[in-house]
């Protein structure tokens, strides 16, 4: 008899959503629908069935070709590699449990390595403008309950996030928000007509690259100063207009996205709109929120900062302290300055998503891939491990974009003998406390992680 | 725990528990608790010369969870503040890094309480909806035991249940989510306030309604305490009230007090008091403006003092660079309006809210300097110091890295004297505080009474935590003070409590010299009150997840059991 | 005054963090002690040695120690972060961090420097003749507290990210610069003699620029109270005046609204 799983979390985007009902095979090894999910997660679900995902390491060899190895050798070869190295870099991390960003950083510290998450070519500089401003934010439940103006800058939701707007911000009838859409005005501000600019009731066509100076207009306008006829392409009229729409609203939410963090400025768009919204809460009640990408680049941030004190970016060299400055320790710039001499590559593609330059500089060194499956960076490197995928077949906690910790559950058993992400860094590193002839710390006793029981609830 | 039996010979025993105050002797430990004797084969560690006491309890501090971390996110700098953390000796060992100041790691944090010889730590508000996340970071802190408070003030289901004057319902409500969040017991937090914050609105008054709910601060309370009561739990409701540091709020803070004139405590876990009022020191201000703002830290303790039922800690104010934070969301929108810096606030979908911004307490500006008398005034008018706790409200008044020199300046008028001529505005500060005229100097055993033995029965740990008695657990620092002959100069009592000669946690040698030298055996504390079941609250919190006013699905609120590896958990029946 | 001449032997294979290179751990050092100082390269604790040639020993203290270094220092990283007091001039191009934390003394880089140079300086002076990247004198990440004295005089161009959290000295850049000029800044004196792309003051408080060329975008939070007279580092000038950022937060002087100034050349 297949079962169906309810309640389970989708390993796709950054709403996360944990409304997903799987039908998966008797013995738990095969999905065969899956219900709630938009098209993108439906099919991440069904890719786990792929019968040519990896089931071994491969290395490569002097020819050039990738060869099948064990297990014990390739996590030999990596311990050793990254001890050698005198600045290992490990990235990535978008799609991966909490459990394993939490393992990773035992191996980070002992090979005194960079620890770089893939905010830094996303939401990084949400970080820089959250370090230098703050967030005044909230859960997605406070905006579905209750924002009454809706507020999308440099975010696209109706294509990155495809459940975003029926589950959290357009659609849904919150409590207070009885009405759903028709309680709500949508604002878009956005260089290009996109689906969520044509749903929206006013679209602000922004000219590229000048997110700085409307918000700006905004705050001046706000302050009840004047501002000059047009700003960044938009007539000062039609800004009066969506500054009064935002004070006038009962609860006003922003959401921004890469639109804002990968033009000009960076931080400073998202710092801007941060003071914006604590300007807002001088009349009303208003919050912002970065559409973070993946169902758990939110983790890294949160495991990292309880853990070291900082969110992505750190560097570990120095045994005595931890040190962060994006722009130096980020991974594009280490990479494009030439600066580290091993790389690790996990849940990530860094071979698509970096800069050629970089990619080259990388590829000088040591190159390993840590990935369910194949992938670019897999392809370039010399080392591909593969492990179970989180959300699919691996529990764990991951992080929404509004920072709440959701409980994922495993739908299948994993392929045989293939570890999860965190199994494998523990083995990595007993493997580097060997070879250092140290004992290995491990805060608590390591309870058994897999297929917890799922508990009755009430 | 550890097994195996060790012995600590010698030293001046501080057991405010036994009523020991600093009697010569030994303590006797095997497998991890208090025994009367060990076998001669036992470990023997020398503490000739020197004080043991049970390890610390902490009854409030942010430790864990997401507003905590939060704070660390946006703070940076307190990481390039604290500069170098970690000994040559640490990382020779391969101990955890440790990174920041006021909002330490995870890791700091376990190492910086085990060095102050501290075995219990209290996280004091955690958001439900977020629990797995505060579970995870007790999970990564090392060596101390730790429970979490979850808020329940400005709690949806909460306020409509008091409404309606259901107390039945509350409290079934509140075991519920205790047990689905692995929590330890009721915090408040401004309570209705939070709620309002939600539409950028407060309740400053206890008779100010929340909007859209119709109850007021005192009628939370009051049915709160009475949830608490009926279901007999081993803390008593824990607040912090209304109206957190505004110049004139000490009368508001006197009449939430009374809130607990007539309540009776019902427990089978030696708790007396039916409130823990917490952080008092932001609550004891008089004046009517920044201007005018002074100490009103006595009549305050007045109160305190005849009233039994209460218990308090202090909230000290350390004159340090610190991060605050608190679920009084409205309170921080406030405070960033005063300081113009960073601001964080998290908003939790029908539970609470959080908000954090840096602050200085500048010891040239007044204010702070007034704030610094009224924490210490409020532990010398003390009465009672077994209902009277040390804490900074870490790390809202000051990191929880200066409880020793709190320590210091509550034993030394001389220390209180050398920051009070510090002062840039010292005779503007003598007129607004009376802790210059104060000539008490408390002792060892009162500090005891407010670190270890008070904290641990107010918690209902008293079984276990907080003393020396047999059959508790094998928690014990050791400091180096002579209890015969005290140092002269105040500095060595603040450095002998920052590092702990030796601190034994479970049985275990976790710090030798002031350096840790194990990552011990951690334990979560949580309360499992069981109750028959109530369907009126099953239908109503099924309901809100079911249609939608939560957002995430119900199967995956409960906190899992892998998340709370080390469980130590107190579990009864409740007697209706 | 003694001079340590530091000849670059080595180039790193990755980055050497040359933190020791300042006046202050220097003093008192013979050319051999110099030598053995440490840095890190990567995780690798190296000594000066293994990339400079040393000759030369340091005066007794900071303000009697000339350091010189004579070559190209592109991947050397801190040279004269956290000084007090004395000299050092390379004679090349320097990496990121160039006097950073320095509350005295000079720095003088003849090449060009990467970013982060004169990060959350509080005193002193730091001359570069090339050209810098970005975030000169700025706040470290998350500080509200950036640059709060001395000089930093680039003669070349700057990239983004100039004085942000400003709250005192002065930063004058000669040629032009990219965006971002003192955003969030509380104080100082920015002057840029050739053209900004824009961003200019976003977020300011208080404090002053000076942009001598053109400003391409102007923020608009900024309005032209009057035109004066000044003098800007010794040239007198027929400048317009604006005050901003109108959008932001401003303190009170005597009753009085106190804005940030800008002052571009007067309109025709």
């Amino acid at each position: 008899m297949p079962k169906l799983i309810k309640g389970v979390g989708c390993p796709y985007c950054g709403s996360s959503c944990d409304d997903i009902e799987v039908l998966v095979s008797d013995d738990e090894t095969k999905i065969l629908e899956v219900h709630n999910a938009c098209i993108i997660g439906t099919n991440l679900f069904h890719h786990a069935n792929d019968p040519t995902r990896p089931k071994l390491p491969r290395m490569r060899q002097p020819d050039g070709s990738m060869k099948e190895v064990t297990y014990p050798e390739a996590i030999d070869w990596m311990a050793k590699t990254m001890l050698k190295a005198k600045k290992p870099l490990i990235y990535g991390f978008g799609s991966t449990n909490c459990e394993g960003m939490s393992a990773v950083a035992r191996i980070a510290e002992k090979a005194g390595a960079v620890l770089d998450n893939c905010a830094t070519i996303c939401h990084g500089p949400s970080f820089l403008a959250i370090f230098d401003n703050g967030y005044p934010s909230c859960t997605l439940g406070e905006a579905k309950n209750r924002a009454d103006v809706v507020v999308f800058w440099g975010c696209n939701p109706m294509h990155a996030h495809p459940r975003h707007t029926s589950r959290y911000s357009i659609f849904p009838r919150g409590y207070f928000t009885q009405k759903g859409q028709m309680q709500r005005t949508v604002l878009c501000i956005d260089p290009r007509e996109t689906d969520t600019a044509k749903l929206a009731d006013h679209h602000l066509m922004i000219d590229q690259g000048h997110d700085y100076e409307l918000f700006d207009a905004f705050r001046t306008v706000l302050r009840g100063f004047d501002i000059p006829e047009t700003v960044a392409g938009i007539p000062r009229e039609k800004i009066k207009e969506a500054a009064e729409i935002m004070k006038k609203a009962k609860f006003c939410m922003i959401f921004f996205g890469m639109g804002c963090t990968h033009t000009d400025g960076r931080n400073h768009n998202i710092d801007a709109a941060i003071s914006l919204t604590r300007d807002l809460n001088e009349h009303t009640k208003c919050s912002i929120m970065a559409m973070r990408g993946h169902y758990n680049i939110a983790g890294p941030g949160q495991v990292w900062s309880w853990q070291f004190g900082f969110p992505y970016c750190i560097d570990l060299t120095k045994g005595s302290h931890a040190h962060m400055n994006p722009g130096e320790t980020s991974s594009v710039d280490l990479a494009m300055r030439d600066e580290v001499d091993c790389f690790v590559n996990v849940g990530t593609d860094a071979g698509a998503h970096f800069p050629i330059q970089a990619v080259q500089h990388l590829k000088k060194h040591p190159f390993i891939a840590i990935d369910p499956n194949f992938c670019m960076a897999s392809e370039i490197a010399d080392l591909h491990i593969p492990v179970r995928i989180a959300g699919v077949d691996e529990p764990g906690v991951v992080y929404r974009m509004d920072n709440v910790p959701i409980q994922f559950r495993a739908v299948i058993k994993g392929l045989p003998g293939v570890p999860s992400d965190e199994e494998l860094f523990d083995m990595v590193y007993e493997r580097m406390c060997e070879l250092t002839n140290t004992q290995p710390v491990w805060l608590a006793a390591k309870a058994d992680r897999k297929y917890p029981e799922s508990p009755a609830v009430i | 725990m550890a097994q195996g039996e060790l012995i600590i010979k010698g030293g001046f025993i501080v057991d405010p528990t036994r009523k020991i105050n600093g009697d010569v002797g030994d303590v006797a430990i095997k497998d991890g608790k208090i025994v009367e004797k060990v076998s001669s084969s036992a470990k023997v560690i020398d503490a000739k010369g020197k004080v043991v006491m049970a390890g610390g309890v902490d009854v409030h501090a942010h430790v864990a969870g997401p507003k905590v971390n939060a704070g660390r996110l946006m703070r940076p700098e307190d990481k390039l503040r604290a500069g170098t953390c970690r000994s040559n000796m640490a990382q020779k060992n391969g101990y955890r890094m440790e990174s920041g100041f006021s909002i330490p790691s995870t890791f700091k944090t376990g190492y910086e309480y085990a060095r102050m010889g501290y075995a219990f730590v209290m996280e004091a508000a955690m958001p439900p909806l977020l629990a797995p996340h505060t579970h995870e970071e007790i999970h990564d802190t090392p060596i101390i035991d730790e429970a979490a408070l979850p808020v329940f003030g400005n709690n949806w289901f909460v306020m409509d249940y008091i409404r309606k004057g259901e107390v039945e319902n509350t409290a079934a409500y509140i075991a519920w989510l205790l047990k689905v969040t692995k929590g330890y017991g009721v915090k408040v937090v401004n309570p209705g306030g939070t709620a309002a914050w939600a539409w950028g609105l407060n309740c400053l008054g206890l008779n100010d309604r929340v909007p859209y709910f119709e109850v007021t601060p005192a009628e939370i309370m009051t049915g709160l305490m009475e949830a608490n009561e009926y279901l007999g739990l081993p803390h008593s409701m824990h607040v912090h009230q209304n109206d957190l540091g505004n110049p004139g709020n000490y009368a508001i803070t006197i009449d939430s007090l009374k809130l607990a004139e007539g309540i009776k405590t019902k427990n089978k876990f030696g708790r007396e008091q039916v409130m823990h009022s917490t952080h008092l020191q932001f609550h004891s201000y008089g004046g009517e403006g920044w201007g005018t703002f002074c100490s009103k830290a006595k009549e305050v303790m007045d109160y305190v003092n005849k009233t039994k039922n209460i218990t308090i800690d202090l909230g000290c104010v350390t004159l340090d660079e610190t991060t605050t934070m608190t679920a009084d969301g409205p309170f921080e929108h406030h405070l960033h309006g005063l300081n113009h810096l960073k601001w964080t606030n998290v908003d939790v979908e029908m539970e609470t809210a959080a908000g954090v911004v840096p602050y200085v307490y500048d010891p040239n500006i007044k204010v702070c300097d007034i704030q610094w008398a009224i924490g210490l005034e409020l532990a010398l008018y003390a009465k009672d110091m077994d209902r009277t706790f040390i804490t900074t409200d870490h790390p809202n008044a000051g990191p929880f890295t200066r409880y020793p020199r709190v320590i210091k300046w509550l034993m030394s008028k001389q220390a209180r004297d050398a920051v009070l001529n510090s002062f840039k505005h010292k005779d503007k500060v003598l007129d607004a505080i009376s802790l210059h005229t104060i000539k008490r100097e408390l002792s060892l055993f009162e500090i005891a009474q407010m670190t270890r033995a008070g904290p641990a029965k107010c918690l209902g740990l008293g079984a276990y935590y907080g003393g020396l008695a047999p059959g508790m657990l094998g928690d014990v620092a050791i400091y180096d003070l002579n209890f015969k002959d005290m140092p002269r100069d105040p500095e060595k009592i603040e450095a002998a409590f920052q590092r702990a000669a030796c601190f034994v946690k479970s049985g275990e040698i976790v710090v030798k010299d002031g350096e840790v030298v194990s990552n011990g055996h951690k334990k979560t504390v949580w309360v499992n009150a069981k109750m028959p079941e109530n369907p009126q609250v099953t239908r109503d919190v099924t309901q809100a997840f079911t249609k939608g006013t939560y957002t995430m699905d119900i199967r995956n609120y409960p906190v899992r059991d892998y998340l709370a590896p080390h469980p130590f958990v107190i579990e009864y029946d409740v007697e209706a | 005054m003694a001079t340590v001449t530091l000849k670059p032997i080595k180039t790193p294979e990755l980055i050497f963090e040359g933190y020791s290179i300042t006046p202050d751990n220097f003093a008192g050092k013979t050319a051999a002690q110099i030598a053995d100082l440490p840095g890190h390269e990567g995780k690798i604790l190296m000594r000066l040695g293994d990339f400079f040639e040393i000759s030369g020993n340091a005066g007794e203290t900071a303000a009697d120690t000339n350091i010189v270094i004579t070559g190209d220092c592109s991947r050397v990283k801190y040279i004269g972060a956290r000084m007090t007091a004395g000299t050092v001039t390379v004679n090349g191009n320097a990496d990121m961090y160039v006097g950073g934390w320095m509350k005295g003394g000079k720095v003088h880089i003849k090449g060009n420097m990467d970013s982060f140079c004169g990060i959350q300086m509080e005193g002193g002076e730091l001359i570069c003749d090339g050209d810098a990247k970005n975030h000169v004198g700025c706040a470290y990440r998350g500080d509200w507290r950036g640059m709060k004295g001395g000089t930093i005089r680039i003669r070349g161009s700057a990239g983004n990210d100039i004085g942000t959290f400003m709250l005192g000295g002065t930063i004058i850049i000669e040629k032009d610069a990219f965006i971002h000029v003192s955003t969030h800044a509380e104080g100082g004196t920015v002057i840029i003699k050739g053209d900004v792309e824009g961003r200019v003051g976003g977020q300011m408080v208080k404090g002053d620029m000076y942009v001598l060329g053109k400003i391409k975008f102007m923020m608009p939070g900024y309005q032209k109270v009057d035109t004066v007279e000044k003098e800007v580092d010794g040239v007198t000038y027929k400048l317009d005046h604006y005050i901003g950022d109108l959008g932001e937060r401003h303190g009170k002087s005597k009753g009085q609204i106190v804005y940030a100034n800008l002052y571009v050349p007067a309109a025709a």
